[in-house]
């Protein structure tokens, strides 16, 4: 256990001390910066308008969400670009040789590395997720529901990442790893559109193909549960009158995800991890 | 005068390319003894047919050694012989691909025994950002060292590879050398019963070396098993007790140092010519004689400049005294008389260069 919480620690410093959460953090302080201001401004004009209290909680709870899906994006990023060089960089540059002959085993210092990277993320995602949150109710008074399960929601999506990002750093160089994994999230980031835009187009009264599209998008989803998790916590974040308005908003969910792509989601990250340690263990270093 | 002498000289070539193993015999007989001395102790590093093969490439064929207790032992080969490899399988970094190891009496990679081992790679390199004394401090954890313990060792460490004065830096901006210093201080922290250091002065310059050198002995002082990865001899030659040669992942052959400076005596007899009289003087002594510098054609191109220096060698000093006597009587103006010992540079040509012809 002593052996998990030095390696932790140690990442999180390195994460630190490389200025990476720094720099994640500055433009993350910009971004919370900019959703005041935005917020305050069109917050000022809707309060000149007519617009009756039930269109205006549907307008607080789109730029909510638009908000929201920043953090959800920035802090994905995060959770792929930091962990993408963890196991393969530190082959590549022999630092490994000296960890692990020491009396520690290859798993825990895997375990290691994936607790810290969780919880730099848990950090940056509790700050960013909280910050957009609390702007919106200082300037509106305004409270979505779930806040605490949708950023969990969105956290899993990060965890989803990491451990998939430490299982092909286990076996694959840096940029290979960067490369497939941007191209694997992207994949599913389009395969999310379809699935929305056709989901759209049925409720607009059976469109033909429509129900092709849904199918397609959700196949993607059981490739990488990430952007799936993204739409539940939309999902949970809107009040259960927005989602019988038209209000058609691009952040919101159309195809609800079944929760149990939430249980889905949560093994896919345990198997990727378990993978991980498994590959790690034998590899030659 | 003698023209052409050489010729009657009855010619041992026992260094450089070309020479025979079979000439050679006091070298092999040496080599049973100590086998058979050391499997005696009890073996720190114990390995029979170790083997690593990547895909089509062999880079360990047949390891088989021992290593005593206490023992500086010297892995010496050319680059690519499979010595770092060699290293990484008894470490646990690597898995052979058959044969057999024992480290300290368990099978390698043990989580215990890496306790009482330490480790400086070939090509040590840590997280840059640390500092010198936040790097030992994270290895000290890792050995498991309380903060007490890790507290005293630190300062300690820090000083005796010199680097007291840099304990604040990051190691972004150490030299190589000192990035080398720090990495030998990180394989001692915990006192290890066995040493595996990885080319540990590649990097270092002449004061690095001495200190790496001093370190070495202080050890075996400690009774410390060192196994020294190298391919620079003359560090091998000053810190090691014994050596294995070690070609195409195959241990060629070991060898006892302190023994082979008294089991072997080479001469140098420079006179004014190597004359008949002096090689029929000679003939009868239990020497092997070289003539060295030879009967060259002279700068008109006809006329041979006679040879003047033979190289000898023999079992031990008793013989020199009659040498001289042997080398006045022919007649010979005797310059000098030099003994000295052959260079491990010398014996690894032979062993390593001498299959190098055979390929």
């Amino acid at each position: 256990m002593s052996t998990i919480l030095t390696i932790a620690r140690l990442t999180f410093q390195e994460a630190w001390r490389r200025w990476m959460v720094v720099i994640a953090v500055l433009l993350g302080i910009v971004f919370l910066a900019f959703y005041a201001f935005g917020f305050s401004l069109i917050n000022s004009d809707m309060g000149g308008s007519r617009l009756s209290p039930f269109l205006l909680l549907a307008a607080y709870n789109f730029f909510l969400l638009a908000g929201l899906y920043v953090v959800h994006f920035l802090t994905i990023m995060l959770s792929i670009f930091a962990s993408i060089d963890a196991i393969s960089g530190e082959i590549g540059s022999f630092t490994i040789q000296a960890l692990v002959t020491k009396p520690v085993r290859r798993w825990e210092v895997l375990m290691g590395k994936w607790a810290g990277y969780a919880a730099m993320l848990i950090l940056y995602l509790g700050a960013l997720g909280a910050g957009v949150i609390l702007i919106t109710n200082a300037l509106a008074h305004y409270m979505p529901p779930n806040p605490v399960e949708s950023l969990a929601l969105i956290l899993l999506e990060a965890l989803v990442l990491l451990s998939l990002s430490l299982l092909a750093g286990t076996r694959f160089s840096t940029l290979t790893n960067g490369v497939a994994l941007l191209m694997f999230y992207g994949l599913t980031f389009v395969g999310t559109w379809v699935e929305q835009i056709g989901a759209v187009l049925q409720n607009a009264g059976g469109v033909p193909g429509a129900a092709t599209m849904v199918r397609l998008g959700s196949v993607t989803s059981f490739l990488l549960p990430v952007e799936v998790l993204w739409r539940r916590a939309a999902f949970l974040l809107q009040p259960p009158l927005a989602s019988r308005t038209n209000f058609v908003s691009p952040f919101a969910a159309f195809s609800v995800p079944d929760p149990a792509m939430v249980v889905y989601a949560v093994v896919y990250a345990a198997v990727a991890l378990g993978l991980a340690i498994w590959s790690f263990s034998r590899r030659d270093l | 005068m003698e023209r052409g002498g050489s010729s009657k000289v009855k010619q041992v070539a026992f260094t450089g390319p070309g020479a025979r193993p079979a000439t050679d015999g006091a070298m092999e007989v040496l080599h049973l003894t100590t086998q058979a001395e050391a499997g005696l102790r009890d073996p720190v590093i114990d390995t029979a047919g170790l083997r690593k093969v990547y895909r089509r490439k062999i880079a360990v064929a047949d390891l088989t050694l021992q290593v005593p207790r206490g023992e500086v032992f010297g892995f010496l080969g050319p680059n690519g012989a499979g010595k770092s490899t060699a290293v990484k399988m008894l470490l646990g970094l690597v898995r052979p691909t058959g044969g057999r190891a024992r480290v300290l009496g368990q099978p390698p990679g043990h989580i215990a025994t890496l306790a009482r081992i330490g480790f400086l790679p070939e090509h040590f390199r840590f997280h840059t950002w640390m500092r010198a004394t936040e790097l030992l401090d994270l290895h000290g954890r890792l050995y498991g060292m309380d903060p007490a313990a890790r507290r005293r060792r630190i300062p300690e460490l820090l000083a005796l590879v010199g680097l007291t004065e840099a304990a604040q830096r990051p190691i972004s901006a150490f030299s190589k050398g000192m990035i080398q210093r720090i990495g030998l201080a990180q394989a001692l922290l915990n006192h290890p019963a066995l040493v595996f250091l990885d080319e540990p002065t590649s990097a270092l310059d002449p004061f690095g070396r001495m200190l790496v050198r001093t370190i070495i002995h202080e050890l075996k002082a400690q009774g410390t098993t060192i196994f020294l990865n190298s391919h620079l001899l003359g560090e091998v030659e000053a810190t090691c007790d014994r050596v294995a040669f070690i070609k195409e992942g195959r241990v060629l052959q070991t060898l006892p140092l302190h023994e082979l400076e008294s089991g072997q005596l080479q001469v140098e007899l420079r006179v004014d010519a190597v004359t008949p009289a002096l090689l029929a003087g000679l003939a009868d002594l239990p020497i092997e004689q070289r003539v060295v510098d030879g009967a060259a054609p002279g700068p008109d191109g006809g006329a041979l400049i006679p040879a003047t220096t033979l190289q000898l060698r023999m079992a031990g000093e008793d013989l020199l005294p009659v040498i001289a006597e042997r080398t006045l009587a022919s007649g010979a103006r005797l310059y000098a008389l030099t003994p000295r010992r052959p260079s491990l540079e010398e014996i690894f040509l032979e062993i390593v260069g001498t299959e190098d012809s055979g390929q």
